[in-house]
């Protein structure tokens, strides 16, 4: 096979230690200080890359994560089907708890689960500035 | 791409069984997860249609212990089978460190075999991947059926027809009875944990 094929290697991005702690600072400092229940920092492949909880939370994390980058993946694939190079708004509502999705750029998502006391607007908000803070600390 | 968490010491490696439709890619998973009920903390999650068919996924966390001083999380995932369903397939091949490739070792399932493989090969080639590159192992499965007297498919002409040119470990094994599941999983952890052991030193 050519040279444009990859040998299998570990990343295409690279997190130290110290960027790991910022971007957890953010989760914590933006979102669950704003009532956020559960927040997960994933790669489109369903790895978590960071994770912050307000300690009441029990629910399966690593499955949640697989599950929410392949819906992402999926409805990215409807997107475009339908000629939209994105849909910009992607949300679960539930009767206590809901799922907010944000693409922080071409390999991360961000994953938000919030219950009654947020409103969608207010997390909208809050999520659109972590994520210009975690694009801040990633930098490829 | 597997994930290296330097802070928590934690690898989480992505292992994706792929394969012909009814070929026991789900049943693999099945096993390992009956066999290893105690550790395995979480669900098994299966999206699959009302005929048991799987539509999406199978997500299996598998938590191995300490590989260099790491805490060593695997992901193993299945396919579906379904020739119509190439482009959920697809997705489900994002970041994958490892593959086993199930095949049915049914006479008739012959062709599928071959197509199935084809088919990886070139969504492989959509991540930029080669299949000559991926750890990779292959499983013949469906052996109990001799038994039944259903013809199966010789390993050697399995072995001529799908890795005459991959050259990679193979088993013959039963899902159903778990013969040869977990040293097929065995065998694709250790090349996978063997592929990623430059970013751990």
């Amino acid at each position: 096979m050519g040279s444009n094929y990859d040998d299998i290697t570990f990343t295409d991005y690279t997190l130290g230690q110290e960027e790991l702690e910022k971007i957890e600072n953010v989760l914590e400092d933006d979102l669950i200080r704003s009532g956020v229940h559960s927040v997960l920092l994933i790669d489109m492949a369903g790895n978590i890359i960071a994770q912050r909880d307000n300690g009441a939370c029990d629910h399966d994390l690593y499955s949640l994560a697989a599950l929410a980058s392949a819906n992402f993946a999926a409805v990215d694939t409807m997107a475009k089907i339908v000629g939209e190079e994105e849909f910009s708004l992607l949300f679960h509502k539930g009767e206590n708890e809901n799922i907010h999705f944000s693409k922080v750029n071409v390999e991360f998502l961000l994953i938000t689960i919030f219950g009654k006391k947020v409103s969608l607007g207010l997390l909208r908000l809050k999520v659109a500035e972590a994520v210009d803070k975690i694009n801040g600390v990633w930098k490829p | 791409m597997a994930f290296v968490n330097m802070k928590s010491k934690e690898v989480q490696a992505k292992i994706v069984y792929y394969g012909p439709g009814r070929g026991g890619k789900t049943t693999n998973l099945e096993f390992i997860y009956s066999k290893f009920r105690e550790r395995i903390k979480s669900d098994m999650v299966s999206i699959k249609t009302h005929g048991d068919r799987t539509l999406f996924f199978d997500f299996l966390p598998f938590d191995i212990g300490k590989i260099m001083g790491y805490d060593v999380k695997i992901q193993l995932y299945t396919v579906p089978g379904q020739v119509k369903y190439d482009a959920t397939r697809r997705l489900v091949l994002k970041g994958v460190d490892g593959m086993v490739f199930v095949a049915d070792s049914q006479v008739e399932q012959r062709k599928k075999n071959v197509l199935s493989l084809k088919n990886l090969q070139e969504n492989l080639a959509m991540y930029k991947k080669s299949i000559f590159k991926v750890p990779l192992v292959l499983q013949y499965n469906k052996r109990d059926l001799k038994k039944e007297g259903i013809p199966l498919l010789p390993t050697e002409t399995l072995e001529k027809d799908l890795n005459s040119q991959l050259k990679v470990p193979s088993f013959a094994a039963s899902a159903v009875s778990g013969e040869n599941v977990v040293p097929t999983m065995k065998k694709i952890i250790s090349l996978t944990m063997a592929s990623l052991q430059n970013v751990l030193k």
